[in-house]
């Protein structure tokens, strides 16, 4: 544990005592403060390489992910939030129920783009792409199984959380997503001050995991 | 062959909310408690705000709820696929580690919808295909133990009608009288809900801070809430959140009379040749057990207590425990969530801090708070706006004139994702006589058991609410200055962490399963504690009425103990 007594007080009131407390209700639980780990996320997030999806369906992906969250005025988008990375670990791991139908629909995808519009999707100019995506979401697109606003819709979904989810799970690289929305980031507290309405709070810009409560190596 | 292990007094299975409260009487009382969890012990670091392991992977529920996730069908004639969506999770302390904690007493009349609407409104009011009971129980049996639970767990709130001292407009001024205050006052107002209920005074109406399971104060050695915004579908890594493994269950373990053993799935009830229950028979790490016990308490939410009554069959009980008369399964109910949300164009709302149960109310088209002449619809819903809009949502609650995705979409969520609000409510649906829970014929779960096949429906009664509540939703918003409202259409959410009915209470063995008691009709010495007790539903939450209904029961098994015991 690097956070110190002292440091843990003055955050949320707490004694040493009460987290004693705390713990006990935990049943044989150690004391674990709730303050920093040492090294921040960043070092999380260089890692990661490409996992579930063969590399041409990653590029297909990538484009796809480009157009539904683009690099754009509004600020970074898909591409530097590393939503594919989460896609990827996601679909490694957790859903690799659906690595199967990412592989089909990236496949059905690429066809019917060539099909319609003459090329494979990553190679069609953006405002073209947008239509593609517009057909997949409409359900207008051939060839998806079972039709291709569920693979539209799948991915859309996992594209938001990539964007907004924690980066501890691959995605929203550098807080990109969460300061598109003006989330702070993780906090262990709020005041009574940060919940008035208006009040604008500087980012965090910390992961859940930067909390030694939160770290599996601090926490149990 | 099942090991037999030492007869104990009482067993439960299920450390969830209900048996999780049940167990601290009884241990109290000095009965010697054996409490059998299917999941396991949690610690804070397991509790990691993080949106991808508890809302979209339940990761909780992996123990045992994620493999056996019910079907789901809309009538009698179709065919049921597997549920949508995460609900119940297992560990010591159940569902109650992972809910919000709104925690609500129900309004009287919610005890006596059918013989209170036959009054007020005539019985063709009551939908034909509706099978309306009256509990066993009303709100002044449970009053006692409604206080108890609020003291022994702790409860934030203000109350509104308090015995003796008539109405107090600063707490919710429809509810049931209450025998004292809270123990603690309501959880912080924040700007946001502050802005509601400014909204609603204008309006004329009568805004309240809703009651949470979550302490607003130190109490009895636990912390106040930090406020820290990921409580709903995760646990509260400070203890703040009134869960059962926080309160009641460590308070009983103190005793010295009750044994949990975790990780242990109960797989039957076994009955002697008069049908009285024996104990319950688990498995733990692949081996099998029988817990031989004078008691047995089961409270293992509203599905596995269906599916284990239904699958405990022997030459005392062919169709199952409680279902000589077809009852176990009947009569299902759940809530339909329904928001409507509205656009503060250039205000910073903050919702993403705070808590789920920190919100205004509105109590004033609940229950028969209101006159329904000529509306068509009976019950009615509590309103809300609450805190804890975490990221996901933030980034995805748009309107349907804004495109879904792309530039357009991006820059509407960077200029408005923290200036929308909503107003929520728990749509409650009548017990009709179609929706009921049985045993999915093909479906099974990791064992080779069949899952829980959910066949359920909402009608008229509930769309015809919803058009009434809707207008009021958007005036609510208005007023408080949304310049855009919009809203899905509401749906049936068959698959429910509210879900009410399979076990009815009722005075009569024909139509119903279990007694005032909670004590199984023609198996005296087997109680049933969860929602799936409950004859009707109402529009709150129910954790708290089913942890006081397991108080009363507890209460009733160590005082007529012998009796029970048989
Ligand atoms: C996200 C979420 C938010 C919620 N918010 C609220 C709220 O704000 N207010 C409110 O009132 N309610 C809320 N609820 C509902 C609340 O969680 C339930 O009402 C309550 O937990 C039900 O209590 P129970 O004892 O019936 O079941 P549970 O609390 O689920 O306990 C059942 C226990 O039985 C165990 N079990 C299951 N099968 C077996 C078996 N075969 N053998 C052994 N053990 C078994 C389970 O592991 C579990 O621990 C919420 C629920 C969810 C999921």
């Amino acid at each position: 544990m690097e956070a110190k007594e002292s440091d843990e007080g003055p955050r949320t009131g707490l004694r040493r005592r009460d987290l004693l407390r705390r713990a006990g209700a935990f049943g044989a639980l150690v004391a674990v403060p709730a303050g920093l780990v040492a090294a921040p996320a960043v070092a999380a997030e260089e890692r990661g390489e490409v996992r579930a999806l063969a590399a041409t369906e990653a590029g297909t992906l990538n484009a796809v992910l480009n157009r539904l969250i683009p690099s754009d005025a509004s600020g970074p988008g898909a591409t530097e939030a590393q939503v594919a990375r989460y896609i990827d670990r996601a679909l490694a791991g957790p859903f690799s129920d659906a690595a199967p139908a990412y592989a089909a629909g990236l496949a059905a995808l690429d066809d019917y783009a060539a099909a319609q519009y003459g090329a494979a999707f990553a190679a069609l100019p953006p405002a073209t792409q947008d239509l593609v995506l517009g057909d997949l979401e409409a359900k207008r697109a051939t060839g998806f199984v079972p039709d291709s606003s569920a693979f539209f819709e799948m991915v859309r979904m996992h594209a938001l959380q990539g964007m907004f989810s924690d980066p501890v799970r691959g995605g929203n690289a550098k807080f990109a997503g969460w300061d598109l929305i003006g989330y702070p980031g993780i906090r262990m507290d709020y005041s009574a001050h940060d919940q008035r309405l208006g009040v604008k709070l500087k980012p965090a810009h910390h992961s859940a995991a930067d909390f030694n409560i939160f770290n599996p190596k601090h926490g149990a | 062959m099942a090991t037999k292990l030492k007869k104990t007094d009482v067993v439960i299975i299920g450390m969830g909310a209900g048996g999780g409260t049940a167990a601290l009487p009884l241990a109290r009382a000095g009965a010697k408690i054996i409490g059998l969890e299917a999941g396991g012990r949690y610690t804070p670091t397991d509790f990691i705000a993080d949106e991808i392991r508890h809302d979209v992977l339940n990761w909780l529920g992996r123990a045992k709820a994620n493999w056996e996730v019910p079907t789901v069908r809309s009538s009698p004639d179709g065919v049921a696929e597997k549920g949508q969506g995460i609900i119940m999770m297992n560990g010591v302390g159940g569902s109650s580690i992972h809910y919000t904690g709104q925690s609500w007493r129900l309004s009287p009349y919610n005890f006596k919808e059918r013989s209170e609407t036959i009054r007020r409104y005539g019985a063709s009011a009551i939908p034909a295909d509706v099978a309306l009971a009256d509990w066993p129980v009303q709100y002044d049996d449970l009053e006692p133990h409604y206080d108890h639970v609020e003291r022994e767990i702790g409860i934030s709130g203000k109350a509104g009608r308090i015995k003796g001292v008539g109405k107090d407009s600063r707490g919710n001024v429809f509810e049931g009288v209450r025998r004292r205050e809270y123990p603690m006052p309501p959880l912080r107002n924040s700007g946001w809900t502050d802005l509601m209920a400014g909204a609603a005074r204008k309006l004329d109406w009568h805004p309240f801070p809703g009651p949470a399971a979550i302490l607003s104060r130190e109490y009895k050695q636990r912390p106040a809430c930090d406020y820290h915004g990921f409580c709903t579908f995760n646990g509260c890594h400070t203890t703040a959140k009134s869960s059962t493994c926080f309160t009641t269950i460590p308070e009983a373990e103190a005793t010295g009379n009750l044994k949990i053993v975790t990780r242990a799935r109960a797989t039957r009830i076994e009955t002697d040749s008069a049908g009285r229950a024996t104990g319950v028979t688990y498995v733990r790490g692949g081996q099998e057990f029988f817990q031989p016990a004078d008691v047995v308490i089961l409270s293992t939410y509203t599905y596995e207590n269906v599916r284990l009554l239904l699958m405990s069959t022997s030459a005392a009980h062919p169709n199952g425990i409680g279902n000589a008369h077809d009852q176990v399964g009947r009569y299902y109910m759940a809530h339909s969530y329904y928001t409507v949300n509205g656009l503060f164009p250039g205000e910073r709302l903050n919702r993403y801090s705070g808590t789920g149960a920190q919100q205004t109310c509105l109590d004033m088209w609940d229950a028969d708070n209101f006159d329904h002449t000529g509306l068509g619809f009976i019950g009615g819903g509590t309103l809300s706006a609450s805190m804890e809009n975490k990221p996901m949502a933030m980034a995805t609650t748009t309107p349907p004139d804004v495109p879904r995705w792309g530039s357009a979409w991006k820059a509407w969520v960077k200029a408005n994702a923290n200036s929308v609000g909503g107003a929520f409510v728990q749509v409650p649906s009548m017990p009709y006589v179609d929706n009921r829970l049985d045993l999915d014929p093909t479906h099974k779960d990791q064992y080779g058991q069949p899952v829980i096949r959910i066949t359920f429906r909402i009608g008229d009664n509930e769309q015809r609410l919803v058009d009434f509540l809707t207008p009021k939703m958007e005036a609510w918003l208005k007023t408080a200055g949304a310049t855009q409202t919009w809203h899905d259409p509401v749906y049936p959410l068959a698959l429910n962490s509210h879900a009410f009915g399979g076990t009815r209470m009722g005075a009569d063995p024909a139509s119903s399963v279990v007694d005032k008691w909670m004590m199984v009709h023609d198996v005296p010495n087997l109680a049933v504690l969860s929602g799936s007790t409950f004859p009707s539903t109402s529009s709150k939450n129910p954790t708290q009425t089913i942890e006081a209904l397991s108080w009363r029961t507890a209460e009733y098994i160590t005082r007529h103990f012998n009796a029970v015991k048989g």
